[in-house]
Formats: C-alpha cells, sequence, structure tokens
C-alpha cells in the first residue's frame, strides 16, 4: 500500500475500520478496496454501517482505530486534501429549492473554487450526460425525485473528482430513474472514477462489480454479485399454482428440520439442502394444482442465510 | 358482502385544472386480497391513493372502498381504513403499548376495547414483550411492526401500505410480511404502493400506472410470462419505458 497513487493501489482503501458512538458499535473491522473503474456496492439495512463507513472515507468523522485511504492521502490525517479529489453525496443532499438547477450548479462550484473558465465547460458537459439541459431554469423545488437526484449528482461532481462516495443514492426514486441513474454510474465508472455507493436494495446488488455486504458493522459477504448470490449453500424450490393457500398450510402443518418455507405474494420458496428433503416436499403436496421448480438463489437468499450464521464469519479479527 | 370488491373503482378520474392526474382508473381488489399499485414517479399513484382513502374528491367516476362511497361517506371511510408509510409517525417517547393506545383512541376505541385489543396484537406482532419499552429505543425493524399494529388497531378492512419495508433488512422484511399475510387470511384487504419491485414481488397481484391510467395488471409470474421480464423490476421497465 506504499508508493505514489498509481494504477495498483486501489482508490479507496478502508482496514481495519472500527468506529463506535458511545457504546454502541457502528463498524467492527472492516476492510474494502475499490479500484479506479470500479463501482463497489455497500449492501446492507439501516444501522449496518455503511454512512459510518462513507463518513470515514470522506474524512469528516474520525475512526476509533483503522481507517481509510483515499487515492493514497489518509482521509482522517488529511482531509481536505482528500476532498478536493472526492466528491460525496450524502443522503440527504442539500439542493436549494427556490435555485434554478443552473444556479445550483454555480453554487456549487463556487464553493468549491472551480474556476469561471472551467465551470461553464463543467456545467454544459454535466447538463448534457445528466440530461438536466431542457430543465436548466426550472427551480430544483419543482423538479421530480429522479431528477433532484441527478442535479444532486452532478453538483457532487462539478469539481471534476477522481472518487465518488454515493450514500443511497436512488431511495425513494422510480425504477426507470433508477435505471437512468446507474447508466450515469456506470458511464463514470468508465471514464475512470472509483465509486463506492450504499443501498439497503438487493436488486441494486446486481449493478455492481462488486459487493460488500454488510451487516451490524461487518463484512457478511463480498466479492462480485455472482460470487455472493453462489455463496447461498443451501438450494430452493419454487411452488406456484393455484393452490398456493392449501400448500402452504400442508407444510406449515408438516414442519422438516432444516426446511424453511418463505411467501413470495403468488409463490413459496422452500429452502431445502437435498434431494430427500425436495422429494418429500413433493410428496406432500401431491393433489394440489401446484408446480414445483427448482430456482437459483439470489443475493437477498445469500444475505438472509448469512445472517443467521454465527457473527464474524467473514470479518477478519 | 362476500362478492363485493373491497376496493372498486370505475372510471375514477382527477384532474387538476387540464392536467388529468388520474384517467377513468378501474379497479377491482377483492377482500383477502394483496394488491401492489406500482407506478413511475408522477403516474398519478398517489392522486389516486388519496381518492381511495377520502383525501380528495374525485373529478369523475366512482370509487368504493370497504363498502364506503368514495367522495360521499368520508367519515366512515376513514373509520374503515388503516394507512402506514416508511416515514411511519410513531411517538418515540411513549412506550409500545401507549403509542398503540394512543391511535386507537384516535380511532374512537374505548378503554376496555384498547386494552383487548393489545392484548391481541402485541403477541401476534412479537411486542409482547417490549411492551413497557420506549418506541424510541426499539431497533428499526421493531417500530416498524408496531406501526403496522397502530395503523390496524381499529380493526381496518382495507389497509393502505406506502413502502412499508423500506430500510430494513432481508429478516424483518419477510417477517413483516408474514404478518401481512396472516391478515389478508383473516381477510384485511392489503393495497400496496412502493418503487421497489421486491417488494412488488411479495403481492398476489400487480398492477402498473403509467400517465394516469393502468397499462398492466396480473399476477407477478403473469405478468413475467406475459412481458418475458425475468423479475418484477425487468416487467417494470418493459412496461414503462414502452
Amino acid at each position: 500500500m506504499t508508493g505514489p497513487a498509481g494504477k495498483s493501489a486501489p482508490a479507496i482503501l478502508v482496514e481495519g475500520l472500527h468506529k463506535s458512538y458511545g457504546a454502541r458499535p457502528a463498524v467492527r473491522g472492516l476492510d474494502l478496496a475499490v479500484a479506479r473503474g470500479r463501482i463497489c456496492g455497500l449492501i446492507g439495512p439501516d444501522g449496518a454501517g455503511k454512512t459510518t463507513t462513507m463518513r470515514v472515507v470522506c474524512g469528516l468523522l474520525r475512526p476509533d482505530a483503522g481507517g481509510a485511504r483515499v487515492l493514497d492521502r489518509d482521509s482522517a490525517r488529511e482531509p481536505r486534501a482528500v476532498r478536493e479529489r472526492l466528491g460525496y453525496m450524502p443522503q440527504r443532499f442539500s439542493l436549494y429549492p427556490d435555485l434554478t438547477v443552473a444556479e445550483n450548479l454555480r453554487f456549487f462550484a463556487d464553493l468549491f473554487g472551480v474556476p469561471a473558465a472551467e465551470r461553464v465547460r463543467r456545467e454544459a458537459e454535466l447538463m448534457e450526460f445528466s440530461r438536466l439541459g431542457p430543465f436548466r431554469g426550472r427551480r430544483a423545488g419543482q423538479l421530480s425525485g429522479g431528477m433532484k437526484q441527478k442535479l444532486a449528482l452532478s453538483c457532487t461532481l462539478i469539481h471534476t473528482p477522481e472518487v465518488l462516495v454515493l450514500d443511497e443514492p436512488t431511495t425513494g426514486v422510480d425504477p426507470v430513474s433508477r435505471r437512468e441513474f446507474w447508466r450515469i454510474l456506470r458511464e463514470l465508472a468508465g471514464r475512470g472514477l472509483a465509486l463506492l455507493v450504499s443501498t439497503p436494495y438487493m436488486d441494486e446488488a446486481g449493478l455492481c462489480d462488486e459487493v460488500v455486504l454488510m451487516h451490524e458493522g461487518r463484512a457478511i459477504a463480498r466479492g462480485t454479485p455472482g460470487e455472493v448470490a453462489a455463496a447461498f449453500p443451501r438450494r430452493l424450490l419454487e411452488v406456484r399454482g393455484a393452490d398456493l393457500p392449501a400448500a402452504l398450510a400442508r407444510l406449515a402443518a408438516a414442519p422438516r428440520p432444516g426446511v424453511k418455507v418463505h411467501r413470495y405474494g403468488d409463490r413459496l420458496h422452500v429452502v431445502h439442502d437435498d434431494a430427500s428433503q425436495a422429494e418429500a416436499v413433493a410428496r406432500l403436496l401431491e393433489g394440489l394444482d401446484v408446480g414445483l421448480h427448482p430456482v437459483a438463489p439470489g443475493i437477498e437468499d445469500a444475505f438472509v442465510e448469512l445472517m443467521a450464521a454465527p457473527a464474524g464469519g467473514e470479518a477478519k479479527p | 358482502m362476500s362478492g363485493e370488491a373491497a376496493v372498486f373503482a370505475r372510471g375514477l378520474t382527477r384532474r387538476f385544472g387540464d392536467f388529468t392526474a388520474v384517467a377513468s382508473l378501474d379497479l377491482d381488489v377483492m377482500p383477502g386480497e394483496i394488491f401492489g399499485f406500482l407506478g413511475a414517479n408522477g403516474a398519478g399513484k398517489t392522486t389516486a391513493i388519496r381518492m381511495l382513502c377520502g383525501l380528495l374528491p374525485p373529478s369523475g367516476g366512482e370509487a368504493r372502498v370497504a363498502g364506503c362511497r368514495v367522495g360521499r361517506d368520508t367519515a366512515a371511510l376513514k373509520r374503515r381504513i388503516g394507512y402506514m408509510s416508511q416515514r411511519f409517525s410513531l411517538y418515540e417517547d411513549l412506550t409500545v403499548l401507549e403509542n398503540l393506545e394512543f391511535f386507537g383512541g384516535v380511532y374512537g376505541l374505548g378503554r376496555a376495547e384498547l386494552a383487548a385489543r393489545a392484548d391481541e396484537l402485541l403477541p401476534r406482532l412479537g411486542l409482547d414483550a417490549e411492551r413497557g419499552r420506549l418506541t424510541g429505543s426499539l431497533p428499526l425493524g421493531y417500530k416498524q411492526r408496531l406501526a403496522l399494529g397502530c395503523a390496524l388497531a381499529h380493526r381496518p378492512r382495507v389497509l393502505f401500505l406506502d413502502e412499508p419495508t423500506g430500510g430494513v433488512d432481508p429478516v424483518a422484511r419477510r417477517g413483516f410480511w408474514d404478518l401481512i399475510y396472516e391478515q389478508a387470511a383473516a381477510g384485511v384487504t392489503v393495497f400496496v404502493t412502493t418503487h421497489y419491485m421486491d417488494e412488488a414481488e411479495y403481492c398476489g397481484r400487480v398492477s402498473i400506472m403509467v400517465q394516469g391510467g393502468i397499462v398492466a395488471l396480473d399476477t407477478p409470474s403473469g405478468l413475467k410470462a406475459r412481458t418475458g421480464g425475468a423479475d418484477m423490476q425487468d416487467v417494470f421497465l418493459r412496461l414503462v419505458d414502452a
């Protein structure tokens, strides 16, 4: 981890991070690295430690132990140097609702000391790639949720940072706007930025190059989205059909060790380990109008299974 | 009675000046059904729900919710529905039991009735051991179950949920949905709005709204089969971006 911020050193490096608020631990020994051109997703529920991790990376919070480096600068010791090259979009990004789109951008440009000539060029570039150009004269308060998020991201990018830290940027945004937002993030990664993005939603994990699943301050799994889903060590059987309530009643009346049943709307998922258990489930449901099919587990299945595992499985001591 | 839809709409319309926010909406949601009401920002979902909850009079068409005529029997309507949003407003400095009693009291439940309802609901919500605990000290998943309890205290026949499980971990979410399925099995109609398609997967039937009208309505599996979408996110994008 020595040497200049070159090709090999990760753009964001978190090592052995611990942070408590009083007696309450928020992050308990976290490591992660994000290279240039990559999107790393911090995935976990409220209270998992995502925001604390991001605030340490941005130099806004001092760690109790361990720490973060951004482009080979220590976030706690050189927060100003770090922030010059980093863009941070907190959960509640403060746009000025009475200012127009263009005025908000200009305000953040002034805040970061962006020279006038560069500001004009940068503004035009950001308007184009966020597709906010037609709305430059509209007040921020009058924008839709998705457009507000794009404007906040543009303000975060006004000083041309090389590292982006985005805290739940798509919360409350509809799926179409979310896809558009992720398209922009992918484009930024393509230009060589390193991105650390948090989300409580498992379905956004698949949009990242790598994910770190966080639970109670620790990483419980990490890797590419495919690797994390593959970490689910058990099998899934999907039950569908007209007699779903009857199927659920039969399964509930005859619980089997190691077999778990979850209902998802018009389907049941039966978690099990081997073929004999699957056969027993099939026999139990004989005569009902339902079909059984094996399905591939997703990130959420892995998360649920790993949450139940003893603490500290993945995290290093 | 049993044949009547719990949420019924025919040609339900709302205009604001020249702008038609909701254009001739038809709905038949049956008692005990869990219905997902989806759409992009600005599609008209919020306006439709405000009408169905009796908060906004329609400009045209008709609707009945829990047997009450929307725009007419407004007071009765509000007593027969429950509402819970992701930004649930519990009183942090009241205990679990006090919150439940407060919200039940707002709906006019008497003291004895409140006590009986709390004894019934708290064990079912997994909150019996917490009844004396200050709400502010509870983990998010517990608060969410309490918010559900508060929305259910007055035994509503139709429960409106607005992004109910935002931010909680998947285990808490599954536990929450188990409670919802239990309510539905007991005959409560559940009307869910959300931007999160993994939440939509929990619904029995789902409608997708675009520019004031419903463009698709079916089970999640049916919608996937029809659009060729791999999951509900995919289905949504195919229908809304078409």
